[in-house]
């Protein structure tokens, strides 16, 4: 025995110990791998000795390759081994090393249980301090469980020491057994206030983790934190009270007030930048009150993190700019006023700081100061070294720019010529990221194709400058963005001739294939536009010599590898090949080679489906092979959700499936379908409304923007002639509008210099209504797709909705005050207005009688609107009162106003949407005179009041950005502040002018009325069935109704009447009975139920604020009455 | 804190100490990758970065990186100076602390280490308490291992 011991410790003079290893290792360079294959050979050898020295030495070396990353999960047993050992020496390399190597699956830390429970009770504080490390590595729920209970009692054990590693061992232990939470809990309370400062920091330490998993049940204990806060001077430990206070401000708002006060006094005083940090970063994060000592605090945040970025530390520079991310999330004006600095920022050395600036540039854009941020970028972008950081700051400055629908950009020339100047980019991988915004921006903004265009031909004759090295470059894909916008809006083109030269040039064919192709294709599109150009003129040689020049050129894309361009080149060469066949027989071709590229290429929002009305006939929701009595919508009666009603009737049923079963299936369908991506959503009220249209010429057909017609389903073919036709008429019209815009743009333009991106595209959203149908009826749909419309439309929505509200027929209760000012001469059209000459003006007359004037208005009214609304709603049965009314003299001035909820035109929050209305005006100048200097002013009532600029008083006027020539009609916008939108309300105002002829001036004023109905706060929302369901079951609502008597129309006119005069959706329709709703600009909800048998119409109706439901009842029953 | 890594200039890992419980391979990999981004900065770059769904707050001593990982609400500058903190113990301990220091004695590193966090948490705040811990358990351990020369262990004594 005593010869094995003796000859074991020989043995282990010539082990290698640890710095043997670590040395035999740094000397091994060249075969490590060999040498620690050899050395773990070794040590296994030494682990199966029974000399514990021995074998802890060996750990030790193990744990050394455990960290290089060798596995060394083979001697888990031997480590438990060296744990057990009675040394302490040898009993911390074993916890050590099971510390380093043991996870929670390690099968053999069961066995340790015992083992673990003896050295915590050991009487060396060190062997239990050494477990209780250990075991915060490697405790597992088992062991946690049977532990738990002695790590319990070493909480209060007599050491600090052991106290306070027991204390933070217990965070672990929740974790991997959370019953013990509750027991332990006053224990480790009380550890708050214990009297070692290591201890009670430990405690804090672990009640603000678990805090952070949970606030809630901490919450008792805030009194308790806040003394602690209040007194601790330990930095570290005030940290970790401030964090834990940040998770529990959110669930006690009187907290953060409370807070308020020590945390201001902490960012004072303190010299501890990760303090300031702390406070800095937990008052950000707590926006739950706008107390006026919050917003003081929020400003001191933003002082404070202004000098840690004006600091020259980079790490605070960093944290600044963090944490004013956060703010600019919540406050983004107090960020805004720091622009200079953060544009700085852009300079530092610093990458990572750089891309901070660049993040936050992104949330601080306005219209304002867009243009000045985005200078400042290209300036870095010519300095920036590195194409990383260089394709970093164009994708942001893309980025920047085309945010939220180019929601900033007030000048699209500028923008043009922002993406132009970017090509000039050597070497950036981004240039299809350019190419789309070109692309995006020509197609979407139609007033700016001309500059486009005429930029873009510079870029394909420049094209060379571009292409340096043309396979890898990736900035040549601008010019597949060049060559097609060139192509589609070649009617643009100053020089089209030279342009398709450059087109055609040979080194073309050196780009990429599919550039190649866009070439080509866009070729033959110019060559349409030149010939139908050249036709016009006597000269038949031109058109002759551009046929011979794409004869020429094009056999070398015939030749192309690509077979894209292969194939087009060959099509379009004998195309033109044939062409000039016909030119040298003086055939004129220019029309009919045109033909092959008409029609506008207009873009579609991404909703445009649901403007399809379902065909007549067609369920979406029916079973394909059932019977058709099933079919039929009429299983499912309306759900008594107002008040319990009878069924008006039954119909025989066929089949025993009972209905609740057909509705509940229905009901999964409908679920499916809406979850299903793949499935086409029809709008339900627009499938409800037009259900009772008869027969095939009522089928309503919408008109979408797109260039190949949508097939619906069920049309007739013969329909497609009248769909041309139709599309011809729209195309007229839409000229007509564009003209009209074109004027009112010029107007904007002169006064502020600015582009609006919206005027030029609404007609992709709004739908033309075609087929004639009762005109009230598609107002509704087309009001309702508007509203669905997602917010990256936004800048074509806010137009739609003007051009809508200018278009719908007011309803009697939005009265329009009009006034005419010359009752003189005979009765005219209004089409003959403009061009009577004899019309001298007369000194308008404001001393027309009251009546008289009253009776004007109301006619006069009606047959502006119903002018107006000729483009988008052919009259059908109203069209005769109209005429009739047309008689009217002359009229000097027309107002033509209404209230427009300001929410549904500004999606982008504004905070105070809810109160703002914006009343759009239309002023016609019917006279022959010059109108000017107007000005135009409301007496703000206490309620309602109109939005003047800064520094002009209450009663000031707000002058008209325009002026009015004969016959010209623009419209103004003005924005009103309204406290209670549950009142109707009028406001009295006066338009002032001068009047101006050739010969004199006069100054004139003309009084009008503003009526602010309830109804014109009400926005249409479409709510689908099973929100609506819910939202009355949830009883907030108080209901009310009323009774219509009389009422002579067809249910779905009387429907579309409500939505179109009232602003409703249809929610559901059965039968004759339908669910409605809409919302106010405040959020209040509206539903009605609507149900009529004979003449008679019962609406019921919820709304939680009851006055408002009162008065939208009374306007829609003034709206029936006068019907 | 979720791990602490500490690693040489030349992406030799010295030292690592993981919170969590995390799987071996998946630590390679981590390791791995976060080496190869630390590394890559700038000297002049700041201390922070953003990495999966953590916070890396690193710094670098001499030809040392020490490199924290934290939770999205932990605090980069508190975490700097628990770095910072390391630092300065391990060289009391030392005296000047080299990397070979750590090498040659890296189970002490690790017992400093585990003095002054435990379960990712700050033990103690005081310089001092921790490192007279350290020092009374060497004493410890001397105490084992002097009684007992080698003589004594070879059995002739």
């Amino acid at each position: 025995m005593a010869l094995k011991i003796v000859k074991g410790s020989i043995d282990r003079m010539f082990d290698k110990n640890l710095q043997d290893l670590v040395r035999g290792i740094r000397n091994h360079k060249e075969d490590e791998a060999k040498y620690i294959s050899t050395c773990i050979d070794e040590i296994k050898q030494e682990l199966k000795q029974d000399n514990i020295a021995v074998k802890a030495n060996a750990v030790c070396k193990l744990t050394y390759l455990q960290m290089l990353g060798y596995d060394v999960s083979w001697a888990a047993f031997n480590i438990v081994e060296v744990m057990s050992s009675s040394k302490f020496t040898y009993k911390r390399i074993g916890y050590l090393a099971a510390s380093q190597c043991f996870h929670e699956n390690t099968d053999v830390i069961m066995l340790t249980t015992n083992q673990i429970r003896k050295d915590l009770s050991s009487p060396n504080q060190y062997d239990t301090g050494v477990a209780l490390t250990g075991l915060s590595c490697f405790v597992t729920p088992d062991l946690a469980r049977d532990l738990a209970n002695d790590i319990m009692t070493l909480m209060s054990h007599t050491k600090p020491y052991i106290r306070k590693k027991a204390v933070l061992i217990m965070y672990k232990v929740f974790l991997k057994y959370p019953e013990s939470l509750r027991p332990a809990f006053p224990r480790l309370k009380e550890k708050l206030e214990d009297p070692d400062p290591g201890v009670q920091s430990a405690a804090v330490n672990v009640i603000c983790e678990l805090a952070r998993r949970n606030p809630k049940n901490y919450l008792s204990l805030a009194p308790l934190f806040f003394k602690l806060m209040t007194s601790s001077t330990n930095n570290w430990v005030l940290i970790k009270i401030i964090k834990l206070f940040g998770a529990l401000t959110p669930l006690e708002p009187r907290l953060g007030k409370k807070l308020i006060e020590p945390l201001t006094n902490l960012i004072h005083s303190t010299s501890a930048m990760s303090l300031l940090y702390e406070c800095v970063n937990t008052v950000i994060a707590g926006q739950y009150s706008c107390s006026v000592g919050h917003i003081k605090s929020h400003l001191l945040c933003v002082q404070k993190l202004r000098i840690l970025i004006e600091d020259s530390d980079q790490n605070l520079k960093y944290l600044g700019l963090l944490a004013m991310s956060k703010i600019l999330k919540t406050h983004p004006k107090s960020v805004q006023s720091h622009k200079d600095l953060i544009l700085q920022c852009l300079d530092d050395k610093d990458e990572s700081i750089r891309l901070r600036a660049l993040d936050l540039l992104y949330g601080m854009v306005s219209k304002k100061n867009l243009m000045e941020i985005v200078k400042k970028l290209m300036i870095h972008v010519d300095k920036a070294e590195g194409t990383t950081y260089r394709d970093e700051l164009l994708t942001k400055i893309i980025d920047i720019c085309s945010q939220s629908n180019y929601q900033y950009i007030t000048n699209f020339e500028w923008y043009i010529s922002i993406l132009v100047e970017l090509t000039r980019l050597e070497g950036t991988r981004h240039g299809h990221l350019i190419a789309s915004q070109m692309l995006d921006v020509a197609i979407r903004v139609k007033a700016i194709r001309v500059f486009a265009v005429a930029q873009m031909a510079t870029l394909l004759d420049n094209a060379h400058l571009l292409t340096g090295n043309m396979q890898r470059n990736g900035i040549c894909e601008v010019l597949y963005a060049a060559a097609w916008i060139c192509g589609e809006f070649s009617e643009h083109l100053e020089n089209p001739v030279q342009t398709l030269e450059a087109m055609l040039r040979p080194k073309v064919a050196t780009l990429p294939g599919h550039i190649q192709a866009v070439y080509v294709q866009n070729a033959a599109k110019l060559f349409a536009t030149i010939l139908k150009n050249q036709e016009g003129n006597t000269d038949s040689t031109a058109a002759q010599e551009t046929s011979q020049m794409m004869i020429d050129r094009l056999p070398l894309f015939v030749q192309s590898a690509n077979l894209e361009v292969q194939e087009r080149a060959s099509c379009i060469l004998q195309l033109v090949k044939y062409i000039q066949k016909l030119q040298q027989k003086d055939v004129e071709v220019a029309e009919e080679v045109s033909a092959l590229f008409a029609g506008e290429l207009n873009p579609v929002a991404p909703k445009a489906q649901k403007k399809v009305p379902v065909p007549e006939g067609l369920d979406l929701d029916a079973w394909i092979n059932e019977p058709p009595s099933e079919s039929e919508s009429e299983d499912e009666q309306p759900k008594a959700i107002f008040t319990k009603e009878e069924p008006k009737h039954s119909r025989p049923r066929h089949t025993e499936v009972d209905e609740k079963e057909l509705a509940r299936r229905r009901e999964a369908r409908k679920q499916e379908q809406a979850n299903n991506p793949f499935y086409i959503k029809a709008s339900p009220s627009s499938q409800k409304v037009y259900q009772e249209a008869p027969g095939v010429e009522h089928i309503p057909v919408v008109q979408i923007d797109l260039s190949v017609p949508l097939k619906v389903p069920g049309l007739p073919m013969s329909d497609q002639y009248v769909k041309l036709e139709e599309e011809r008429r729209q195309k007229e019209r839409a000229e007509k509008k564009k003209k009209e815009k074109k004027k009112r743009k010029e107007k904007r333009s002169g006064r502020g210099k600015k582009h609006d991106s919206g005027p030029e595209s609404e007609e992709d959203i709004t739908p033309a209504h075609v087929v004639d149908i009762v005109t009230e009826e598609m107002p509704e749909v087309a009001q309702e797709d508007q509203n669905r419309l997602p917010s990256p439309y936004l800048c074509r929505v806010k137009v739609c909705i003007c051009m809508f509200c200018l278009c719908r027929p007011l309803a009697d209760s939005e009265k329009l005050p009009v006034r005419s000012h010359r009752a003189a001469g005979a009765p005219k059209s209004s089409a003959e207005d403009g061009e009577a000459e004899n019309a001298t003006p007369q000194e308008p007359k404001k001393k027309s009688s009251k009546e008289k004037r009253d009776k004007k208005k109301d006619k006069e009214r009606d047959r502006k609107v119903r002018l107006r609304c000729w483009k988008h709603f052919p009259p059908s049965g109203h069209k005769s009162d109209s005429r009739s009314t047309q008689s009217e003299g002359r009229t000097v001035v027309t107002f033509l106003v209404f209230p427009l909820p300001r929410k549904v035109c500004d999606i982008q929050g504004n905070l105070q949407d809810g109160s703002q209305v914006v009343v759009s005006v239309i002023f016609e100048n019917k006279s022959d005179s010059f109108l000017k200097s107007m000005e135009f002013n409301v007496l703000d009532s206490l309620n309602s009041k109109l939005q003047r600029p800064e520094g002009s008083g209450p009663h000031d006027g707000l002058t008209v950005p325009f002026q009015l020539p004969p016959g010209v009609s623009n419209e103004a916008r003005f924005v009103f502040t309204v406290q209670s939108i549950v009142m109707p309300q009028k406001l009295k105002g006066t338009l002032t002018f001068i009047v101006k002829n050739e010969d004199s001036s006069t100054h004139e004023k003309l009084d009008f009325k503003l009526h602010f109905t309830c109804t014109s706060y009400l926005i249409t929302t479409p709510c689908y069935s099973d929100a609506f369901a819910k939202l009355l079951e949830s009883g907030d609502l108080k209901s009310s109704s009323v009774r219509l008597e009389g009422v002579n129309m067809p249910f779905h006119h009387l429907l579309a009447r409500i939505c179109f005069h009232h602003h409703f959706s249809v929610v559901e329709r059965i039968d004759s009975c339908a669910s409605m709703y809409s919302r106010s600009i405040q959020g209040h909800h509206v539903c009605l139920l609507v149900k009529t048998s004979g003449q008679t119409v019962s609406i019921d109706a919820k709304c939680d604020e009851p006055t408002l439901l009162g008065n939208v009842l009374d306007e829609i029953k003034q709206t029936f009455s006068q019907c | 804190m979720r791990f602490m890594l500490l690693f040489s200039r030349q992406g030799k890992l010295r030292l690592q100490k993981w919170y969590t419980a995390t799987a071996e391979r998946d630590k390679k990999k981590m390791v791995r990758e976060l080496m190869q981004i630390v590394l890559a900065r700038k000297p002049k770059m700041c201390s922070f970065l953003e990495w999966r769904d953590l916070k890396i707050v690193y710094k670098r001593y001499a030809s040392l990186y020490f490199c924290c990982a934290i939770e999205e609400q932990d605090n980069e500058l508190i975490t700097l100076e628990v770095i910072h903190r390391f630092v300065e113990l391990l060289d009391k301990y030392f005296g000047s602390v080299c990397e070979l220091d750590i090498i040659f004695n890296f189970e002490k590193a690790y017992f400093i280490l585990d003095e002054f966090l435990m379960g990712g948490e700050i033990q103690d705040t005081s310089k001092k308490s921790v490192l007279k811990a350290i020092e009374q358990a060497d004493l410890l351990q001397e105490e084992d291992e002097s009684p007992r020369s080698v003589l004594e262990e070879m059995g002739l004594a």
